[in-house]
């Protein structure tokens, strides 16, 4: 056999032992289920395409600003309001010279990275919550749920600039305040799901062999409800990033001279009658990264979908 | 026995509502004391004497233990004292009143161009699985909630005002037509219809028609997404096999029978809409310069007007749980399935 | 054995039913496969299998009902003569509301749970005759309820279907669909959600109506005893194909293993007592070979 008609073999032989309806292993299981998953994930061009777009996304926030590229911040007064196209900036530069497209490649990373850190931080406080809520019951669900129900019925942007306000502007006033209004949703969704498995069968056999709850909430409750909340976090990674926006519209997200998207789109409303570049290629920017998340995690949503046996 | 369960249902909800409300208040609360600013320094400057700066504290009730502090705090919200506006002086109530009905007017006609876009399409999604018209309502969905209102209402005005001169500019109304008209009902255009004065009308139209649509798409988007939703779920159901067997031609079947079922739900759903529309005013007013609460809050906060800010917060904050806890009542009222 | 009927003076007639639905990885699921079923006027055909046999679908397919996303194949479907394949929809919801009439599981989902059950058989009422009065459908409506032994038909009338009881809804929904004469019933599995005494009263009032009115009945049902009592004659159904058709009076002597495993299954009060025999699945049954040993 030639090289290729090995490696295919190989391959071959691999997706079977992923694929194989009886795993030998814990391993095994759960790595075919994460292929079948994956394959169904891509097999969607819609969500393949959310995909495709992220990975360029995280891929020019790591490498982007290492590319040689103008500076972002600094001010060539000369060059002002070029547009799109021009020798040297290729998306023009904005009313202090600054190129836009190494604007938006610097703020690749910022938006990012507060979304990131939001959902970093929101999530588990969120499924600690809830679960915790769920599994105990009694006064602790009572309580913790009026909480969260009470945390429910803000209005979130609104209470996220009041906070945003009050902290000063900034980045990590920003994601704080912008938490302190995501937590209830994922704490809700998580109290549903442990409702859900805790009265399931294999729970009860479990606790039987003499799992103590702790155990049985972080080895087997907390693992289950994670599928349904990452394709929720994906889903909310689109809102998180058009408030982050907002935040920095209003000027209280990251401060100038940083590229914050929100911000440079708030900045060219000035010059939006000469210049419409500088305000418009930043939304699209945001646009095309909120749509990417919305198109994976509705992909997500189909792939974990508990309908498709698995 | 009725009487009893019912009573007790209403003071079940009444408390909801006062520990949601007491929630909001103690948040508000919170924030006005963790603000950067001393807020004595931001009343007296940064001159003041030692003697000057105890007094106004004193007098601000600063140096009471945080429970009297935040039993004063409620007891001037309840008495619909807000506080002073830094920016105009005002008390921060006056300034709401004046302003929140530019807003109301704004979110009722996003609201309506909502119901009247979006219901129908989301209906005709359901009906017309998997065909164009559905995925026509599923991209107009995606768009709405991946796109920055912000953003789109200043393409809008680009395109349609500075490009086309479609529509009015920036502002309720050209300046020439400001104050011609006696504001009774706090919307300029039913106001000026019922005044007869024709021209401020149709100048006050198009300038509320292009903010109205960008809010409108949002609750299009919306609206159609969670009708088509529910449409979906009601003709899967068995009763409208039956009802198709009994020989109930189409349009009846949807509009009758499965629209029948959700028109509860769709009833709340347009409530929350309207209450996220309120929200959204905040980012969209001020592209606009329309003079509503929203640009009213931006303003106080890029000017760091914490008293205005808050009340702000207070009176959406309590409009959105009220539209948020009125659905469940709207829920128990009218579904005879909840009822009995 | 399979009995024949005389295809110019059938009720229904369905030749070669095929029906598939698309499955997750672009391959065709075929629910139905190759169905070939005649029912004559007045007579009763019960059709018999487990989930998944496609007998519900074969029902629904008659009355088209059949999911959006479903594809239907035949050869023929005829009911009275006429072709129902080429019948524009209008027509066919027209000549189902007038001619057929369907009752389901569970009443508490078949009927519309936000309206009352006197509007509801207002509106079959309408559409059957639509010159009648308010007033004298009413009357016809609470003479319909008495008919299958209501005995407070005001009272249901103005009651959700969620107020009723299952017995009770399955009852109205025989007012609703079997009162005005129908020439043809589906049944599916309309006592299966029911407890055993409650099941045999609302048997007791279907076979009153049927009987009264001679129209004929699709029984659908995974219980082959019950069917076999009740039924003319009965079609057994296993992966989506018809095994075996016979006499009901003669299905102690049916020959395909799957319907002999199925009866053998049934415990008797006057057989042996002792284990049940297990059921040994023949892949062969899934064949298209010919299920008529003839």
């Amino acid at each position: 056999m030639t090289a290729s008609t090995t490696r295919l073999a190989r391959s071959a032989s691999y997706r079977a032992w992923l694929l194989s309806p009886e795993p030998a292993s814990r391993a095994q299981a759960a790595l075919g289920q994460a292929y079948r998953r994956w394959r169904r994930l891509v097999s969607n061009p819609l969500s393949l395409c959310g995909l495709v777009v992220l990975a360029l996304l995280v891929l020019v926030a790591l490498i982007g600003p290492l590319l040689p590229m103008p500076d972002p911040t600094i001010q060539v007064l000369a060059d002002r309001l070029l547009p799109p196209g021009s020798p040297g900036h290729w998306l023009g530069t904005d009313q202090l010279g600054r190129d836009i497209l190494s604007r938006l490649v610097h703020g690749a990373r910022l938006t990012l990275a507060i979304a990131v850190l939001v959902v970093v931080v929101v999530v588990p406080i969120g499924m600690l919550i809830g679960t915790a809520a769920g599994f105990f019951g009694g006064w602790v669900d009572r309580v913790l749920m009026r909480v969260t129900d009470i945390a429910l019925a803000f209005p979130k942007i609104v209470l996220a600039l009041a906070l945003a306000a009050a902290l000063g502007p900034g980045v990590f006033n920003a994601v704080i305040a912008i938490s302190i209004t995501a937590w209830p949703a994922y704490a809700r969704l998580a109290r549903a799901e442990t409702l859900r498995w805790t009265q399931a069968d294999f729970i009860h056999a479990a606790r039987m062999q003499g799992a103590s709850r702790l155990r049985l909430l972080t080895r087997y409750i907390m693992p289950l409800c994670a599928s349904s909340v990452i394709v929720r976090a994906t889903l909310d990674m689109a809102g998180i990033i058009l408030s982050v926006a907002g935040l920095g519209f209003l000027g209280l997200g990251a401060q100038p001279p940083s590229p914050e998207w929100g911000y440079m789109v708030a900045s060219g409303r000035n010059v939006l009658l000469d210049a419409w570049w500088v305000s418009t290629l930043p939304g699209l920017a945001i646009l095309a990264v909120s749509l990417a998340f919305n198109l994976l995690g509705d992909g997500l949503r189909d792939a974990f979908d508990p309908r498709h046996g698995d | 026995m009725r009487l009893w369960q019912g009573g007790v249902r209403l003071a079940g909800w009444v408390l909801t509502l006062a520990t949601t409300f007491a929630g909001l208040l103690a948040v508000t609360f919170f924030i006005g004391r963790k603000v950067p600013i001393d807020p004595v320094l931001a009343v007296l400057g940064d001159r003041a004497s030692a003697s000057a700066y105890a007094a106004a504290r004193a007098q601000m009730g600063l140096d009471q233990p945080l429970a009297t502090q935040f039993y004063f705090y409620v007891r001037d919200v309840l008495h619909g004292k807000l506080g002073t506006s830094l920016l105009t002086a005002n008390p921060v109530i006056d300034d709401i009143l004046r302003v929140f009905p530019a807003t109301l007017e704004l979110a009722t006609l996003a609201t309506i161009i909502g119901i009247l876009i979006g219901v129908p399409l989301g209906v005709a999604a359901a009906r017309r699985h998997n065909s164009a018209i559905d995925h026509v309502a599923r991209f107009v969905g995606l768009i709405g909630s991946s796109m920055p209102v912000f953003w789109l209402g200043m393409v809008g005005l680009l395109v349609f005002y500075v490009r086309l001169h479609w529509v009015g500019g920036p502002g309720r109304v050209d300046p020439a037509y400001d104050d011609m008209v006696d504001m009774r009902t706090g919307s300029l255009l039913i106001d000026a219809a019922l005044a007869g004065e024709w021209e401020v009308f149709f100048n006050a139209f198009s300038h509320i028609v292009l903010p109205a649509l960008i809010l409108g798409y949002y609750s299009v988007a919306y609206l159609s997404r969670m009708t088509r939703a529910f449409m979906l779920e009601q003709l899967s159901q068995e009763y409208i096999a039956t009802a198709r067997v009994k020989g109930v031609p189409e349009w009846r079947v949807v509009w009758r029978h499965a629209f029948g079922n959700i028109a509860v739900p769709l009833l709340t759903i347009i409530a929350l809409t309207y209450s996220n529309l309120l929200e959204g005013s905040v980012l969209t007013e001020i592209v606009f310069a329309w003079p509503g609460i929203g640009s009213y809050l931006t303003g106080a906060l890029l000017n760091a007007d914490m008293s205005a800010v808050l009340g702000c917060t207070l009176v959406i904050g309590a409009l959105f749980i009220l539209i948020n806890l009125l659905t469940d009542v709207l829920y128990r009222i009218f579904d005879p399935r909840v009822r009995t | 054995m399979e009995t024949d009927v005389n295809t110019a003076s059938a009720l229904c007639e369905i030749d070669r039913l095929g029906i598939a639905f698309p499955g997750p990885d672009q391959q065709w699921r075929h629910a139905v496969r190759d169905v070939s079923l005649t029912l004559a006027p007045g007579e009763r055909l019960g059709i018999v299998g487990e989930s998944g046999s496609g007998k519900s679908l074969t029902g629904r397919a008659l009355l088209g009902l059949l999911p959006p996303n479903a594809r239907m194949s035949a050869q023929a479907l005829r009911f009275d003569g006429r072709d129902l394949l080429a019948m524009p929809q209008p027509e066919r919801r027209r000549l189902c509301g007038r001619e057929m009439g369907m009752i389901l599981q569970d009443p508490k989902y078949s009927l519309n749970p936000v309206m009352t059950v006197g509007r509801q058989m207002r509106e079959a009422c309408a559409l059957r005759s639509p010159g009648m009065v308010r007033r004298e459908m009413d009357e016809q409506i609470l003479a319909a309820l008495a008919a299958v032994h209501i005995r407070d038909p005001k009272r249901v009338a103005a009651s959700y279907p969620h107020e009723l009881s299952g017995g009770m809804g399955q009852r109205v929904m025989i007012a609703m669909m079997v009162s005005n004469g129908p020439r043809l019933l589906v049944a599916d599995e309309p006592t299966s959600a029911l407890d055993v005494l409650v099941a045999m009263q609302v048997l007791d009032v279907l076979d009153d109506m049927i009987a009264r009115h001679g129209t004929g009945l699709i029984f659908i049902s995974h219980d082959l005893p019950l069917v076999g009592a009740f039924c003319d004659r009965v079609a057994v159904m296993y992966a989506g194909r018809v095994l075996e058709t016979c006499a009901a009076r003669e299905l102690n002597q049916a020959r395909h293993p799957y319907t002999r495993a199925l009866l053998a299954a049934s415990p008797t009060l006057s057989g042996q007592p002792g284990p049940l025999p297990v059921m040994q699945r023949d892949p062969a049954w899934l064949e298209s070979a010919d299920g008529d040993p003839a």
